[in-house]
């Protein structure tokens, strides 16, 4: 089987195509068949994944074709499976299957199910491609592809206005980072001669500290462009504007985590620079913090859930970004992540379901008596996510708390703490959405009935509801072990004394969790008010994003629409002017041309500097070299 | 076979025979066109065929014939990589073009349908024998000849413009190509003093000439390539062009058309004066990013589609200016296969866009809104089209732009990360075309325009199904046009005596 990894995008791949093209002709067979192909992959992948155990070393690799042969440089359609690759592979299409199913009956009624199912499949084929590949532009390829899977669902209710601005944002956010992300092959190629991961892993120690922190930062732009972290985190949260099996399997279970894999993938480049470690771990702790206190301040469903992504998203930066042992230890935190927030959100979905869209948590409460699956279901993705024992995000969160313990200098202390923070206020944010939703009294809206949802929605929640509870414990050595090859050098980072001993770490950790869940209980137990109340400027903050918004409109949208009505109007009246003025002498004063040219001189001049301006401002940037 | 002059010559015989049916017999007209086009895309795919990519020869598959024996000036025809594909390019979009334009007329009484076509026909023509041509005097006379069926087009033909606007449009973009084209006469004159009283492209490459000369020789080529590219701030007339041309003309003139400028550049500017152009280089290589960056704002702030389209094409011409002038084969190589790919995504939404101009009877985007409720299929080539234009990796534009980025990123990482914020721009300006276009709450008027409640037509299909199947076969296979073009960009490097062109 190992030498057919091609199948398993190839599979998807037919399906999306067919699918695409079948449109309406398809209602009836189309969303099982959109069902059938990721389940399929997912057959395929477990057999390749036990193959995989067998060999030595546990690494294969294909060349299916050659991609772009250009001189020196000879990028090949290339594939390659190991265990990093497997495990996603396993995620994806495993995780990926029971959501394509709840889809069939959370989208029974669409009449553009068929074109959905398309772009599902078409996501999963993309995702694939991206562990799938052999060298960087084959991630690259793989990573716009779920950039544009991800466009097409967000805005996949095309007609909301809302909707399509949010997918428009997603992919124009999306598109800063990967710019990052070529400009790092582009640096590899100039450096390496290479971009095959193998190549450039064996090579990268020739790259000064310089070359590989700049390298390390365009790769990391890249990351936190598709998994929402900060600074780039803002289009995550509007993506919900998506049908919510998009936001779970999308939006919290894989394609924002593409981000941890491009960083646990090239862990010889980040192990390789403290500097670079440092900033990662930066950035996942801004964002796990930032994610939190935004998260306790909304009210939409799919919004909390959403902000509590990028949160969590953020340990897993913290892990990858501690580097040595804690990569493994990221990598099965997305694992457990997957299953419970895939949960959590299928579970809001069906919460929805049964109460005509709502999504305002003021608006739900007591529905644990009308809804008994999803709210069982859902209890196990709140009680794994704030990391109560023996669930699955006790196993995996609380190590990486633990190792941001251990970084050997006083940042332990802040990291560390900021990490046991982040789990006080993650149980606290949870516990609120958990309670205003399934207990105290009922605030509805007029007319609602709520109920249960199909066996077809509920059946996979049930699948996830037991991965939350027990992924974490199976896989806390078991899944590390079969990783740690993958992180090269990991035997030989230094080993630093936990600035406080590991008992009390998980025990603090605990108890935060209890401590917040409870706080929440305390307030939010016996409902809350219907409406947002005034507040004090923190929450306020937490309300508008910390204003990560409005800093985004003030310094980049509303300048960019004044440049540009401004570039408008000098084009089309100055250098225009210009040009033809220069014309007409030329040509010897046609009439015509003096007509065309009428007036305008003080434009010209201006335009003329502003011309110059531009053209002497790109010859300076050509002589920088 | 005599490829390179039967694939120059049939088109014209084919704008000649087609001139001289009936107005009354518009179906025959379109008939004789279609056939004709398909007669040189048959022609094209030969000439592919007998191309040897793997050859050392410079030029391949030459003819000459005896035309002004005084001056040295001959009838020869050969072609390298570049040429080849660009003649391969033009074949295919042609009966596109012919297809697409199909109906275009049909309403509009008083233009003579065979007209339109025959001036389609002479286009492809004479665009195909400035690929074609390997002698400098040939080459200028098809440069030339060139502007005239194109002037006419715009002119004459342009849907929903007023009249006035086409005809400032044709105006301009004539004066504009033809102070070009004046200009390198002057420097075809003075190439054949200094260069031993010949016209042969083969022999001149050869030419001794003083710094001096050479610099003044290479400027008089550069402007007028410059102009028809265009590169900024040349640029001006394409937008008043692309906006006033009916959308198959507009197609050819943005999908083909220009690229004889880039062409140009390639084939005489590097060739002929290498000093020059290494000399010149810096300042080509500024225009070309000027143009990246500042006609990506300007095309964000269109309201006009085809106007729109026409600034985003000369954003992409500077992405090919810098590839020309970074000088290493991966840039290069890129260049040549941006021409050819950008002939096919652009093309595609030109031809697109004229899908929905004709429905709407409008260029205005604010004339749109929520268009894909009334009419998804074409909504979703439309965006297809936009992917492709931005180029989004799995489509063939991708690897040109990866090329390119990645070629000049070796020689001068500077300009490589100004023009990569080219690509994020290509997703706003795309982006927002299309949500204001075809997403949103629909447009009242909208549905009441007859024409909108028509989805894609079979006819329609037949048009952008070839480029929809291109853009992807050459998204995920672009070797076998690659291994047509690396030999011949090495090549050229080599004449420009750069010394890492094996590189």
């Amino acid at each position: 089987m190992l030498s057919n990894l091609w199948l398993l995008f190839a599979i998807p791949a037919a399906s999306a195509t067919i699918l695409l093209l079948s449109g309406k002709r398809a209602l009836k067979w189309g969303p099982w068949l959109g069902v059938i192909a990721p389940a399929i992959s997912f057959v395929l992948g477990l057999i390749m994944f036990f193959q995989l155990r067998d060999l030595n070393p546990r690494v294969t690799e294909q060349n299916l074709w050659s991609f772009i042969p250009v001189g020196d440089l000879q990028v090949s359609f290339g594939l390659m499976f190991d265990p990093l690759t497997a495990v996603f592979v396993l995620l994806i299409t495993g995780v990926g299957s029971l959501i394509h199913l709840y889809a069939v009956g959370y989208m029974a009624h669409d009449e553009r199910r068929v074109t959905f199912f398309g772009y599902f499949n078409l996501f999963i084929t993309a995702m694939l491609l991206l562990v799938l590949g052999n060298n960087y532009v084959m991630l690259y390829l793989g990573w716009e592809g779920v950039g544009l899977a991800s466009y097409l669902l967000i805005s996949f209710w095309y007609t909301r206005p809302s909707a399509a601005t949010a997918g428009k944002k997603a992919f124009i956010m999306n598109r800063v980072g990967d710019a990052g992300f070529i400009l790092a092959i582009f640096l590899m190629f100039a450096y390496l001669n290479t971009v095959n991961y193998g190549q450039v892993f064996e090579r990268v120690g020739s790259l000064s500290a310089n070359t590989m922190l700049i390298l390390g930062l365009l790769l990391l732009l890249g990351a936190c462009g598709k998994s929402g972290q900060f600074p780039l985190q803002a289009w995550l949260p509007d993506a919900m504007e998506g049908p919510t099996p998009v936001s779970a399997l999308i939006h919290a279970a894989t394609m924002v985590t593409a981000g941890v894999y491009v960083i646990a993938r090239s862990n010889p480049v980040f192990s390789a620079n403290t500097t670079l470690q440092l900033i990662v771990v930066s950035v996942g702790t801004i964002t796990l913090l930032l994610g939190c206190i935004i998260g306790c301040a909304k009210d939409d469903i799919k919004r909390v859930l959403a902000w509590s992504t990028v949160s969590q998203i953020g340990y897993m930066f913290l892990g990858v970004g501690l580097g040595g042992g804690a990569y493994a230890l990221a990598i099965i935190h997305l694992l457990a992540h997957g299953f419970f927030k895939a949960n959590m959100f299928l579970g809001a979905g069906s919460v929805m379901h049964g109460m005509k869209d709502q999504v305002d948590i003021r608006r739900f409460g007591a529905l644990s008596k009308y809804m008994k699956i999803t709210w069982l279901t859902f209890m196990m993705g709140w009680l794994a996510i704030i990391g109560i024992p023996p669930l699955s995000g006790y196993f995996t969160k609380e190590p990486i708390i633990a190792a941001a313990f251990e970084r050997g200098d006083w940042t332990s202390w802040l990291f560390g703490w900021a990490a046991l923070l982040g789990a006080l206020l993650t149980a606290f944010y949870m516990t609120r959405l958990f309670v205003l939703t399934f207990h105290g009294p009922k605030r509805w809206t007029e007319g609602q009935h709520p109920h249960e949802s199909p066996p077809v929605m509920w059946i996979p929640l049930v699948f996830l509801a037991i991965g939350s509870v027990v992924a974490g414990y199976l896989m806390h050595t078991s899944v590390v072990d079969w990783l740690n090859p993958v992180f090269a050098g990991v035997e030989n980072v230094p080993e630093y004394e936990p600035v406080m001993p590991h008992w009390l770490i998980s025990v603090l950790g605990v108890a935060f969790a209890v401590l917040g869940a409870g706080l929440a209980w305390a307030i939010f137990g016996r409902g809350t008010a219907l409406e947002p109340e005034p507040a004090g400027v923190v929450v306020t903050a937490a309300r508008n994003n910390l204003y990560t918004d409005a800093f985004n409109e003030v310094v980049f949208e509303k300048p960019g629409r004044w440049l540009t009505r401004a570039l408008v109007y000098v084009d089309n009246k100055g250098v225009d002017g210009v040009v033809n003025g220069l014309a007409a002498l030329v040509g010897g004063g046609s009439g015509r041309m003096r007509r065309l040219q009428t007036g305008f001189v003080r434009s010209y001049a201006l335009s003329m500097l502003l011309g110059g301006v531009l053209v002497l401002g790109a010859l300076l940037a050509v002589r920088l070299g | 076979m005599k490829y390179l002059s039967l694939i120059t010559v049939v088109p014209l015989i084919g704008a000649l025979v087609v001139a001289f049916v009936p107005r009354s017999k518009p179906e025959l007209a379109k008939l004789l066109t279609l056939a004709f086009s398909l007669v040189v895309f048959g022609l094209a795919v030969a000439t592919w065929f007998a191309f040897d990519a793997g050859s050392k020869a410079r030029l391949q598959l030459q003819e000459s014939y005896t035309w002004i024996p005084a001056w040295d000036a001959r009838f020869t025809f050969a072609v390298d990589g570049i040429s080849l594909v660009m003649i391969a390019l033009t074949a295919l979009l042609v009966p596109i073009v012919v297809l697409a334009s199909w109906k275009d007329l049909d309403n509009s009484g008083k233009r003579s349908v065979p007209a339109y076509f025959a001036l389609i026909l002479a286009l492809e023509g004479t665009m195909i024998g400035t690929f074609t041509a390997a002698d400098v005097l040939l080459f200028y006379v098809f440069f030339e000849v060139m502007l005239v069926p194109m002037y006419f087009l715009i002119g004459s033909f342009g849907q929903d413009v007023p009249t006035k606007q086409r005809q400032y449009a044709a105006v301009k973009f004539f004066l504009y190509s033809l102070v070009g084209g004046l200009i390198m006469l002057a420097a075809v004159i003075g190439l054949w003093v200094v260069g031993g009283k010949t016209f042969e492209w083969a022999s001149l490459v050869n030419a001794d000439m003083s710094t001096g000369v050479e610099r003044w020789l290479f400027l008089g080529f550069f402007l007028a390539f410059a102009i028809k590219a265009p590169f900024f701030p040349f640029h001006t007339w394409l937008p008043d062009a692309g906006g006033a041309a009916p959308a198959g003309a507009a197609a050819l003139l943005v999908g083909v058309m220009d690229k004889v400028g880039t062409f140009g550049i390639l084939r005489y500017c590097l060739s002929l004066f290498p000093d020059a152009s290494r000399y010149f280089a810096p300042l080509a290589i500024a225009l070309s990013l000027v143009g990246i960056i500042y006609a990506a704002l300007l095309a964000v702030g269109q309201n006009d589609l085809k106007r729109l389209i026409s600034y985003t094409s000369i954003a992409h011409f500077g992405f090919i200016g810098i590839g020309i002038f970074a000088f290493t084969l991966q840039a290069g190589s890129g260049a040549v296969l941006y021409m050819v790919n950008h002939g096919l995504a652009t093309g595609l939404l030109f031809l697109v866009v004229g899908m929905f101009v004709v429905r709407r009877g409008s260029t205005l985007v604010t004339d749109f809104g929520g268009a894909g409720k009334l009419v998804p299929l074409l909504a979703g080539v439309f965006f297809f089209a936009g992917m492709a234009s931005l180029a989004l990796p799995g489509l063939a534009p991708f690897v040109s732009e990866f090329l390119v980025l990645l070629g000049v990123f070796t020689v001068n990482q500077t300009v490589a990360v100004i023009a990569t914020v080219g690509i994020i721009l290509a997703a706003c300006y795309v982006l927002w075309m299309i949500q204001r276009t075809t997403q949103g709450t629909l447009n009242p008027t909208l549905s009441t325009v007859d024409g909108m409640s028509r989805d894609i037509s079979k006819r329609e299909m037949v048009v952008v199904a070839p480029l929809i199947v291109l853009l992807l076969a050459l998204g995920f296979y672009p070797k076998p046009v690659l291994d047509v073009i690396n030999p011949a960009v090495e090549a050229t490097l080599t004449e420009v005596q750069v010394v890492e062109a094996g590189k």
